[in-house]
């Protein structure tokens, strides 16, 4: 520190040292010694109040620039696909929809797509409509509480509290048809469990008016908060290409240029019935993103709409006994129907050996299903495989040269579920 | 092995001591007359003046630790932390519709230093397992831990080499049943938690769980 | 999917690697030789597959040899879906990691943290992986959980109010 002669002694003691101090660079006044940067880990430890569960990141910082990023996961493991080989098919499907737990119904219809392809049973037309409402409203929820959270992370808290209102009426319609909220197992290997009670209908479209408008709401909110444009704009962009040879799929793809959506190119469901578009961003920064996840809540809504007008009649499960179970009142009357419930719900239905490997769009990406049978009545191998799980390799390319808090909005735009990394 | 069951009285309070203060001066009336009493809290013999220091001191000191009592259940400070499923159903307890601010527990701290009940919402998996441990030890006496959803407080829907339920490595005040537990029913966990604060002034989880003989092993000492 | 004709146009492509072409469900799977993997994989990118969707094991037993790795393969333009499978012994389970660029091909990045999770899961160990070390479960685990003749672990089931004589019956 060089000081400068004070002046009169008017000045008190405190004031003259005040006085002395000069503001100037480091380099300086080290006199001009090398200063080198070094490299700092950080540890972004498994809790951490960005709340997208626990993941750990090994971060190596060279002051505020990110240059590298290990994650480290395996926080939530439960082995759910060890789980899944004891229990029989249908049994299958509670464990396994709770490994990405906000989209459930995603998990449970890439599993039982892939267990209805080897046991070659045909899903009836409404039970078809009923699984693709459905998937569409778990859709909507999942994009919902993506959008709270993010902005609790980027700094607009309030958000979350009109994301989770929005829940609240999903999650009211899931109670109605299946009787819980969450992890609801609805779909059944050959259709649905239940047909929609009578009040579901005039609640849905009830909920499909308002959601277009809650949706332009929180446009309007976000894209006027020039905090949170400033943090995604150009933060953090990762070209088509990179994002392909990394295996990203899904909103993050669509939001380089990339317009892969499966429920077009591959349409399973009966996804081919309704008209719907898809929203593709241009650059692939964290703000086409966001975009890109909001513009879909109107696609899906759009769809349910459709598909709720063109519900068709018929049964809600395949008539096929030797997969479903028999509708009740059979069992008082017909003995083989009895027969086929003790059997179905004691030993469960055997499947023809062999291996298929069922590939859905769930709202983070790719989400398929390789189940492989041996002949028996429980599986010999179901593994999942969850988008976030691969989409977590590209966050170490998106957030290399930039800074941490742009690392927070990135994170928060790729929608990790930390359930599916780790199943 | 022998394992003992205490009947607790009904509303979850600790026997020997009732909420009724008019009860508990009879209670003290009778100690000082020399009547006999029931129950594992009482002093074995004491006689005149001893008794009667003893019996005005046990009057004040649970009044007023009832006071803190009641203001500490009012406001626990749950720490923000979410595992897997039951976390979506945290935040619903935390939303609009079923609102745990009415009750004043909206302030979910980040760090667990300035938490003091610890909601494990989540399957526990055994590389999470020395984490949450360690989060516990970094919250400050009076600590409560709620267990959340089947997951953690037995193995849940999973039955395997992967998981921990929470009671084989922390203590837990209160289990919560189901697979998510609807927002009402982690309310129903959380008011039933305050209650026992309440009643029991007991603030030490070793207090709660006689576990007197339990040591920390602080790293390095 | 190429069709039944079209996967044995491929295997013929491919040649003496392919051991075994499976047309399942109309699904074509390829079952070829472990030590070529990396070129079947850059020879198929070079059919148009370029999408390596995912990488998984399977544990076979008791059928010898157990332990398989199965890749997934998409092609975007033509909307087609290839499997691509190989099989390995428990007591030598190597296999080339396609993960990293090498002289036999391009690299594919996204089976980067995939292999390491067959690795964790299944004990085959990718040689050429640049870190091929635990994913999901602690680093100092031992075993390979997801092998079927791993017991599947978890707490037994006490009952309530019948505590003191299951204990009684384990004492």
């Amino acid at each position: 520190m060089s000081t400068t002669p004070t002046e009169s002694s008017g000045l008190s003691a405190y004031r003259r040292r005040e006085q002395s101090i000069t503001l100037s660079p480091l380099d300086e006044q080290l006199g001009g010694a090398e200063t080198t940067d070094e490299l700092l880990t950080l540890n972004f430890g498994p809790h951490h109040p960005a709340t997208h569960g626990v993941l750990r990141l090994l971060v190596t910082l060279q002051g505020e620039i990110v240059r590298d990023v290990k994650p480290v996961i395996g926080y939530v493991h439960t082995g759910i696909e060890k789980t899944a080989e004891d229990k029989a098919y249908w049994k299958v499907i509670p464990i396994v929809e709770r490994m990405d737990y906000l989209a459930y119904y995603f998990n449970a219809m890439a599993y039982v797509g892939a267990v209805e392809k080897l046991v070659e049973v045909e899903v009836p037309k409404r039970a078809q409509y009923l699984r693709v409402i459905h998937l569409e409203l778990n859709r909507i929820a999942s994009h919902l509480i993506w959008l709270g959270t993010s902005a609790l992370d980027l700094g607009a808290s309030s958000i979350f509290l009109y994301c989770l209102r929005e829940r609240e009426l999903i999650l009211d319609l899931f109670e109605m048809s299946s009787g819980a909220r969450m992890h609801t197992r609805y779909f059944q290997v050959g259709g649905v469990i239940e047909d929609i009670p009578s009040g579901f209908e005039p609640k849905l479209r009830e909920f499909l008016k308002i959601m277009p408008k809650r949706a332009d709401e929180y446009g309007a909110i976000l894209n006027s908060n020039e905090i949170l444009l400033q943090r995604l704009r150009g933060t953090c962009p990762l070209d088509a290409d990179t994002l392909l040879s990394l295996g990203v799929s899904g909103p993050l793809l669509r939001a380089a240029g990339n317009p892969w959506d499966l429920r077009k190119a591959d349409p399973y469901s009966s996804y081919d019935d309704f008209q719907f578009k898809i929203p593709v961003g241009t650059i692939g920064d964290n703000y086409d993103r966001f975009a890109v996840r909001l513009a879909e809540i109107y696609e899906s809504v759009k769809i349910i709409e459709q598909a709720l007008d063109g519900l068709p009649e018929g049964p809600h499960i395949t008539e096929d006994r030797k997969v479903a179970l028999p509708p009740r009142h059979e069992l008082a009357t017909s003995m083989e129907a009895l027969i086929h419930h003790f059997k179905l719900v004691t030993e469960g239905f055997r499947v023809p050996p062999g291996e298929v490997y069922n590939p859905i769009e769930s709202p983070r990406g790719e989400l398929a299903c390789y189940v492989r049978s041996d002949g028996s009545s429980k599986p010999a191998r179901v593994h999942m495989r969850d988008p976030s799980f691969v989409n977590l390799q590209a966050l170490s390319h998106m957030v290399e040269g930039s800074y941490i808090a742009d690392m927070i909005a990135t994170i928060a735009m790729l929608d990790p579920i930390l359930g599916g990394i780790d199943r | 092995m022998e394992i003992k069951r205490e009947r607790l009285s009904p509303g979850g309070k600790a026997p020997g001591l009732s909420t009724d203060l008019r009860v508990r001066s009879l209670n003290a009336s009778q100690l000082l007359h020399g009547n006999a009493i029931e129950g594992p809290n009482q002093p074995a013999h004491l006689e005149g003046t001893e008794l009667e220091r003893y019996v005005e001191e046990r009057m004040l000191t649970t009044t007023l630790d009832q006071a803190v009592a009641w203001a500490r259940s009012n406001s626990f400070f749950p720490l923000a932390f979410g595992l897997a499923c039951c976390a979506m159903e945290q935040f619903h307890a935390a939303g609009p519709r079923m609102d745990i601010a009415r009750f004043g527990f909206e302030a979910f701290r980040a760090s667990p230093r300035q938490a003091d009940l610890i909601i494990l919402a989540g399957r526990v998996s055994i590389k999470m397992a020395p984490i949450i441990r360690r989060l516990y030890d970094q919250m400050l006496e009076p600590k409560w831990a709620i267990s959340m959803g089947a997951c953690c407080s037995s193995m849940g829907v999973f039955n395997n080499y992967a998981l921990v339920p929470a009671d084989k490595f922390m203590p837990i005040d209160v289990h919560v049943p189901g697979c998510p537990p609807r927002p009402e029913a982690l309310m129903h966990g959380v008011l039933k938690l305050r209650k026992m604060v309440q009643d029991d002034p007991d603030m030490g989880w070793r207090e709660r769980y006689d576990a007197r003989g339990t040591e920390e092993i602080v790293p390095g000492a | 999917m190429p069709d039944a004709t079209g996967l044995e146009l491929l295997a013929h492509e491919l040649g003496d690697t392919v051991l075994e072409t499976v047309y399942f469900r109309e699904r074509a799977t390829l079952v070829i030789d472990p030590p070529t993997i990396r070129g079947t994989l850059a020879h198929l990118r070079g059919r148009g597959y370029t999408f390596l969707a995912s990488v998984h094991g399977v544990d076979h037993y008791p059928e010898e040899p157990r332990l398989s790795v199965v890749y997934e393969l998409l092609d975007m333009n033509r909307v087609d879906r290839v499997t691509v499978k190989l099989r390995v012994p428990t007591d030598a389970p190597v296999v080339q990691s396609v993960t990293a660029d090498t002289p036999e091909g391009a690299g594919w990045p996204t089976a980067n943290h995939q292999e390491r999770e067959v690795y964790d899961m299944f004990g085959v160990v990718f040689e050429g992986h640049p870190d091929l070390r635990r994913i999901l479960l602690p680093e100092d685990y031992e075993g390979h959980p997801q092998r079927r003749d791993f017991p599947i672990g978890g707490e037994p089931v006490i009952f309530t109010l019948d505590e003191a004589n299951w204990l009684e019956s384990r004492a």
